[in-house]
């Protein structure tokens, strides 16, 4: 959860300050698609921040709500703390660079997530643990290319194909839709190696947060499960906000 | 003629009590075995509907569709209203809740970090309201290998195997990583009260066993169920009746669309359990053939003896003017009166017995204490109408054919060589 509300806070928050943009390539009036990539990494790639989120998980059967509270430093740091419902209220994770912990109040244990186990889903979620865990910058995993233009919310984008460039990628491909000049991302399909579709995600709306574009609430869908998708609304952001360096430790969960 | 007949065989008994005990003892093996093998066929159904399928299980359509991936969120809610209208509606069955389950085992160490860890497979089951038939159908006390059986909340039972390799016993604790019906990763706390040894590859090899209620507070399942299991209440397997009662349930929702309606399907119908019932029922008939042809050889035997035994007597009655086909008919006609009578003494002593097997039953359970697998500790036979006669085919036919062919000596017979024969 929390690496989902980082994710999205990573990807989908961006700068709305429109900086000189470098040099472009392809089609008329197209940057070039690495220095796209790089500018989607720049703003969605905050130092730190706490966030309170909720999660509606769509089922097959009925609709759950999860609410959290994150603390986020960078890419490799991040402590969320369930708030809602009654059963997971006080289930704490840890996430130190690629480790990944979890916490049970009812069980006082800590569990480190691994293996097979980065492929459940969050709290039921749509999103998997390999999801959260995913904390490279795109730019670093992915070759980019623009390949059209679309209109997405209303909103002008760029359309980039992205081809994972190392093999431990979770999805070998994405196609993503970039706001021309917002930098946020505001569509998005994960291909397998295979070419099937795994998950889509589709922000529903944007807001301006302390200089910075973020995806209020947006959809994550795992097309392999029969649900409606995952929400994700944010309730609260705060950027640069101050993050005591203990909160980080396995300590912490237990406290 | 035939009580003439009849009179011989009944007050010579030099000629006819030999043969009439080995029909009647053949007999009586054979149907003994016929249902001893029923009895056997009828312990494996036993032991897949106890263990697993029951005689027929309810789940949703949607459950039924995957039920090889356990989708415990596709399961059966309010599932104790469920359980109230199939007692209702089927009081002949015995209806229990279950919930499959896989997950982590994850062992702490003084510290609570991992120490140990290994996948599982389990169920939840009734064990802990009092009177609940569960503990008996899975035959828990019998395979309690160390430890007791769960009497307090959050406590399990852990294949034996599976706590070797973890290194735990009873009165650890384990932490059970699963899912819970909403698809979320949950963490129990389980305390260990024993371990068992199922008999069984896998169940051996990561088989965890709880109070229902402790798994369904697991895995988030509040009053629900990811099957109901029907047994009938005498342990006996009726293919057609039950398979009647789940087609005239299935039709109360055949209108309806829902995938969570709830769907009947008996022990057969279950995925493998047609194949595997098959495969058993040719092995076993197989086997009984071969018994059967064994046994009928040796009736057949007994039919060419006790008549080669009568040569002396033929040639005295041709001899005084008999006629051979006369000898031959009445040789026939005394084989059939004892085939039929041993056929019929046979038959009764092998079914008293099977009776008595299969009412009462051989229990095994001191000699069985020891044993490290899953089998009945109580042998039972099945008596069926096949039963009735199934003796008469080694017993009648076999002696008939023994008779009828030693008989054709009668034809090849010289009065010339019976006096040579009875001066020596």
């Amino acid at each position: 959860m929390n690496r989902a509300i980082s994710w999205l806070a990573l990807i989908l928050a961006a700068s709305s300050s429109s900086a000189a943009f470098p040099p472009r390539q392809a089609s008329a009036g197209a940057p070039a698609a690495s220095l796209l990539l790089d500018r989607v990494d720049a703003n969605a790639i905050a130092g730190n921040k706490i966030l309170v989120a909720e999660m509606v998980i769509r089922g097959r059967r009925d609709s759950r709500s999860v609410k959290s509270r994150s603390w986020i430093q960078g890419t490799e740091k991040a402590f969320t703390e369930y708030l809602e419902p009654a059963r997971e209220k006080g289930t704490k994770m840890l996430k130190l660079g690629d480790q990944l912990w979890t916490y049970s109040p009812d069980t006082d244990r800590t569990i480190a997530i691994s293996g097979h186990m980065l492929r459940q889903s969050v709290m039921g979620s749509d999103l998997s643990y390999e999801d959260m865990m995913e904390d490279k910058r795109l730019r670093l995993v992915y070759d980019a290319t623009i390949t059209g233009e679309e209109v997405v919310l209303d909103r002008p984008c760029w359309v980039l194909d992205l081809v994972s460039r190392t093999g431990d990628a979770a999805y070998a491909s994405r196609k993503v839709r970039v706001d021309k000049e917002r930098f946020l991302v505001l569509k998005e399909e994960r291909f397998a190696k295979s070419g099937r579709l795994l998950k889509t995600l589709e922000v529903r709306s944007a807001k301006l947060v302390q200089g910075r574009w973020v995806a209020a609430e947006a959809v994550f869908r795992d097309v392999l499960k029969q649900g409606e998708g995952t929400v994700f609304k944010i309730e609260t952001i705060e950027f640069d906000a101050a993050i005591p360096e203990a909160l980080f430790t396995k300590a912490s969960l237990r406290k | 003629m035939m009580t003439f007949l009849l009179k011989g065989v009944l007050r010579d008994r030099g000629r006819s009590l030999f043969p009439f005990i080995v029909v009647t003892t053949g007999v009586f093996l054979t149907v003994t075995l016929y249902c001893y093998i029923r009895g056997a066929e009828l312990d494996v159904v036993r032991s897949n509907a106890n263990l697993r399928h029951g005689h027929v299980k309810v789940v949703t359509r949607a459950y039924a569709k995957d039920v090889d991936q356990i989708p415990n969120d596709l399961a059966l809610l309010g599932a104790s209203a469920q359980i109230r209208d199939l007692e209702r509606a089927y009081p002949d069955l015995e209806w229990v809740p279950r919930i499959e389950f896989g997950g982590l085992l994850d062992i702490p160490d003084a510290h609570g970090e991992t120490r140990a860890q290994a996948p599982v497979a389990g169920f939840g089951a009734d064990l802990r309201t009092p009177g609940s038939p569960e503990p008996g159908l899975l035959g828990l006390a019998n395979i309690l290998v160390a430890g007791r059986l769960p009497e307090a909340p959050g406590e399990m039972l852990l294949s034996a195997g599976l706590a070797e390799r973890l290194k735990v016993g009873p009165g650890d604790t384990a932490t059970l990583i699963g899912t819970t019906m909403h698809g979320a990763m949950s963490m129990t706390n389980f305390k260990v009260a024993g371990t068992i040894r199922f008999g069984i590859a896998a169940l051996d090899r990561m088989g965890l066993v709880a109070d229902i209620v402790d798994v369904r507070k697991a895995l988030d399942m509040n009053d629900a169920a990811g099957e109901i299991l029907g047994l009938s209440r005498d342990g006996l397997y009726r293919p057609d009746r039950l398979a009647a009662a789940a087609a005239a349930f299935n039709a109360r929702f055949a209108g309806s669309g829902d995938e969570f309606a709830p769907v009947m399907q008996t022990l057969r119908d279950q995925p493998g359990m047609a194949m595997m019932f098959d495969r058993i029922r040719d092995v076993t008939n197989i086997i009984f053939v071969i018994f059967l042809l064994a046994m009928s050889l040796v009736m057949w035997n007994a039919g060419l003896v006790g008549t080669l035994r009568r040569y002396g007597e033929f040639g005295v009655r041709l001899a005084i003017g008999e006629d051979k086909g006369r000898i031959y008919r009445s040789l026939i006609a005394e084989s059939l009166m004892i085939g039929v009578l041993g056929s019929i003494a046979g038959t009764i002593l092998g079914l008293a017995l099977s009776y008595y097997v299969q009412a009462v039953g051989i229990n095994l359970a001191g000699v069985l204490k020891n044993v490290s697998f899953l089998m009945p500790t109580v042998i039972r036979s099945r008596v069926s109408a096949a039963a009735f006669f199934v003796g008469f085919i080694p017993g009648l036919l076999a002696t008939l054919v023994g008779a009828g062919i030693a008989g054709r000596g009668i034809y090849r017979r010289q009065t010339a060589q019976l006096f040579k024969e009875l001066e020596s």
